[in-house]
């Protein structure tokens, strides 16, 4: 292969005119008001028109060698999907995205990429990039409000013969089974809820990635043949073994996500009114509690409501709990607000809706009156010298503790393996943690069974996981063609 | 969606309801449960087997009409779906030849008690039951456990109305007292497991008891089911639902399960209103 710059040749198509970037700052997402939208569970960022995201795309420089694409943890062609939105060809555009992500529309709302592809970015050093995330999320968009024979359905592969079992329907379980059906295998997901989507479903909330949206992509991977099977919780009503044997799959990803609620072991976190964020969301937002009782399960209104933890699921939980008609949210976290894990975005968008934020307080007891919460007891932090992760560790004032009057509290303050899994695969390796053990590429010391996203990696983002499940995917690939040799 | 195949009427309130689902059915054993959802908007509510047949391929379950979801599924024939079954959830029974176990039953507990019954007693186990609800009427599957080999079986009614007057713990004392039992298990209401696990426990008897604590999931990711046993805090769905009876915190268990009354009673008046029934 000689270096020839492709636009170099006289011979080719006729030529496009050169890109001209735009020196235009970056246009910003149009949102519903604070005010407005703290009262309903409706999509809080709109999204770009098509002016927009032309006049955003434009400000893409097309860099030669573009950082961004490196950002991405599932590599996804940005530069050229940009470029087809500078070129009016979105239907391209969508087709480039799909080769990587299956999942576009989300993750365009929910993946940090401030701190991916956008901090790659070369008009990142001006503090001003392409606003990837937003482009990514108008062309997903794009592609499910076209008719559904126009979508774009990413070419399938000749079938194999093999099948595949995926265990649960979450990020990475989806990202994986996008990528094995596109390779040619038959691929079934085994989902323990009655609904598919993981977190993307029960977790994250409709005001930040509306159901519709996750409904409508999962569909999309139905129609490119991956089938779904809810009410099936591995573990329970099959074993991974007999998935292997008596299901007659030839390999398995396990991506079942770190699903145990962590509490923080204080006193009266028994209490009626105490949650975990997995409970209060769950009940909201797979349950539709927010309807009841229109919808059959309730949930605690508050008057009062203390969340504690500052990552995305706090977050997601004070505006949730502000949404059911809270009077007044507390955000109760240990660190200071630089510390917390959440994304700025949604740290923003909180404290705009109202939340207050009660930074360097750690709970250390729960009060109740009848069984039920009234108020929890709070010591004063001090930030100390950095921790393991980094951060400077919280360390206790002495006797400053005090009271915080509330009627529901919610602990948002991690996850951890669920114990599920080791009744599934006893033979399974695992950490002392609970968590599956697999090389770089998600093989585990099962032959045929690999795994990926939070219940290898612990809680983490959902591009993680399906970058996670991505890379499964095509190590899946790879060794079931191994067999085929050998057969 | 999964089919009702099977419907009986055991007293006013109470329902016995069959559902095919050959997967759960294949793997249920003694002292598990599933969770069902009525409809698209139903809840997740946990029911414990009472029976299932894996050749069949059905699972049965016995409720009684106490809210909205039970009222709605009191309605539901033969033929019609209910839309989730999932399981089987939980940890089985601990069964093993124990020597001799009294197993108490109380209300629709009873239910519970008889799949349990009947695995410890083909472990060889001697198996003493004690069968108890507030009167005749709400006595459940007397013949059903008639025809089990058991030791013997004990009805109790609170007022009488079939065999024995009084509450479960008096013949669970006496069998205790007399020295008959070597280990107990109970299943019924929380605060008749409470006073069989104190009695039991007088008398240096081992006393497993099979909590019903609110669930979502069932699969242990969202902690409503939390009971506090031995001091830890424990989750019902996936570290239970049984546990040493003299080490649960009844107390916080029975405030756990009124969390929602409210909102249930406003549920089922709302549901009521727009069903056809009389109640």
């Amino acid at each position: 292969m000689s270096p020839v710059e492709p636009d170099a040749g006289a011979a080719g198509p006729a030529e496009k005119p050169r890109h001209r970037p735009s020196r235009a700052p970056r246009t910003p997402m149009p949102e519903r008001g604070a005010a407005e939208r703290a009262q309903d569970f409706d999509e809080v960022a709109l999204g770009y028109t098509e002016e927009m995201a032309r006049a955003e795309a434009a400000r893409c420089l097309q860099c030669r060698n573009a950082t961004c694409i490196e950002g991405c943890p599932v590599n996804i062609d940005i530069k050229s999907f940009i470029g087809h939105i500078i070129d009016g060809e979105y239907e391209k555009g969508v087709a480039v995205l799909k080769e990587r992500n299956a999942l576009p529309a989300m993750c365009g709302r929910v993946c940090p990429q401030e701190e991916q592809c956008e901090i790659a970015c070369v008009l990142a050093k001006k503090g001003e990039p392409v606003a990837i995330g937003r482009l990514e999320r108008w062309l997903g968009d794009f592609d499910l409000a076209c008719e559904l024979e126009k979508r774009c359905v990413p070419e399938i592969a000749e079938p194999t013969g093999f099948r595949c079992a995926i265990v649960g329907s979450g990020p990475a379980g989806l990202a994986c089974a996008g990528e094995l059906v596109r390779l040619g295998h038959k691929v079934t997901i085994f989902e323990s809820l009655h609904a598919p989507g993981g977190v993307l479903t029960y977790g994250i909330p409709e005001f930040r990635l509306p159901k519709a949206i996750v409904e409508a992509e999962i569909f999309m991977l139905t129609e490119m043949g991956v089938e779904i099977v809810t009410d099936a919780v591995i573990g329970a009503t099959y074993t991974l073994d007999e998935l292997m044997t008596e299901e007659g799959y030839d390999a398995v990803f396990i991506g079942s996500g770190a699903g145990l609620p962590v509490f923080l072991g204080v006193p009266g976190e028994n209490l009626n009114g105490v949650y975990s964020a997995n409970e209060f969301l769950t009940r909201v937002n797979l349950m539709g509690a927010y309807e009841f009782p229109k919808s059959d399960t309730p949930v605690a209104r508050g008057r009062k409501v203390a969340v504690i933890g500052g990552g995305n699921v706090a977050m997601d939980s004070a505006r949730t709990a502000l949404r059911l008609g809270a009077e007044e949210v507390f955000l109760v976290y240990r660190r200071t607000e630089d510390e917390m894990p959440a994304r700025r975005e949604e740290v923003h968008h909180a404290r705009e809706e109202g939340v207050e934020f009660k930074m360097l307080c750690s709970p250390s007891e729960i009060l109740g009156r009848d069984g039920f919460v009234t108020g929890l007891v709070a010591t004063r932090m001090a930030l100390g010298e950095p921790d393991d992760s980094g951060r400077r560790a919280p360390v206790c004032v002495m006797d400053s503790e005090f009271e915080i009057d509330c009627d529901i509290v919610i602990v948002a303050v991690g996850t951890r393996a669920n114990p599920l899994l080791a009744q599934a695969a006893p033979d399974l390796e695992r950490s002392s943690r609970g968590y599956v053990l697999t090389d770089d590429e998600g093989a585990t010391n099962i032959p045929g069974v690999f795994a990926g996203g939070d219940i290898v990696t612990g809680a983490a983002t959902v591009i993680l996981a399906m970058g996670a499940g991505k890379t499964s995917a095509h190590a899946m690939d790879r060794w079931l063609a191994g067999r085929s040799r050998a057969v | 969606m999964f089919e009702i195949v099977h419907k009986r009427q055991l007293s006013e309130a109470v329902f016995e309801m069959g559902v095919r689902a050959p997967r759960v059915a294949r793997k249920a054993r003694a002292g598990q449960f599933f969770i069902m959802r009525t409809t698209d908007r139903g809840e997740r509510v946990p029911f414990t087997f009472s029976d299932w047949s894996a050749e069949g391929g059905w699972i049965r379950f016995i409720f009684m009409r106490v809210g909205k979801t039970t009222h709605e599924l009191s309605h539901f024939e033969v033929g019609d779906s209910v839309a989730d079954v999932v399981g089987p959830l939980g940890i089985p029974t601990h069964v093993e030849d124990v020597g001799r176990i009294a197993v108490i039953g109380g209300g629709v507990g009873a239910a519970v008690a008889y799949p349990v019954a009947r695995a410890m007693a083909d472990a060889g186990n001697e198996v003493t039951v004690v069968l108890g609800a507030r009167n005749e009427d709400l006595l459940i599957l007397r013949e059903e456990f008639e025809a089990l080999p058991l030791k013997e079986l004990l009805v109790v009614t609170d007022d009488g109305s079939a065999g024995e007057k009084g509450l479960v713990t008096a013949p669970l004392k006496r069998l205790a007292e007399a020295g008959e039992i070597d280990h107990a298990m109970a299943i019924g209401p929380a605060i008749m497991m409470k006073f069989c696990a104190a009695t039991a426990k007088e008398h240096d008897v081992p006393c497993v008891v099979s909590l019903n604590p609110i669930m979502v999931d069932g699969t242990g990711m969202c902690g409503a089911c939390r009971v506090s046993v031995g001091g830890e805090t424990k989750f019902g769905c996936v570290d239970g639902p049984d546990f040493d009876g003299w080490e649960v915190d009844f107390e916080e268990l029975m405030s756990r399960q009124r969390v929602y009354v409210d909102d249930e009673r406003a549920a089922d008046a709302d549901y009521s209103r727009g069903c056809s029934c009389h109640q």
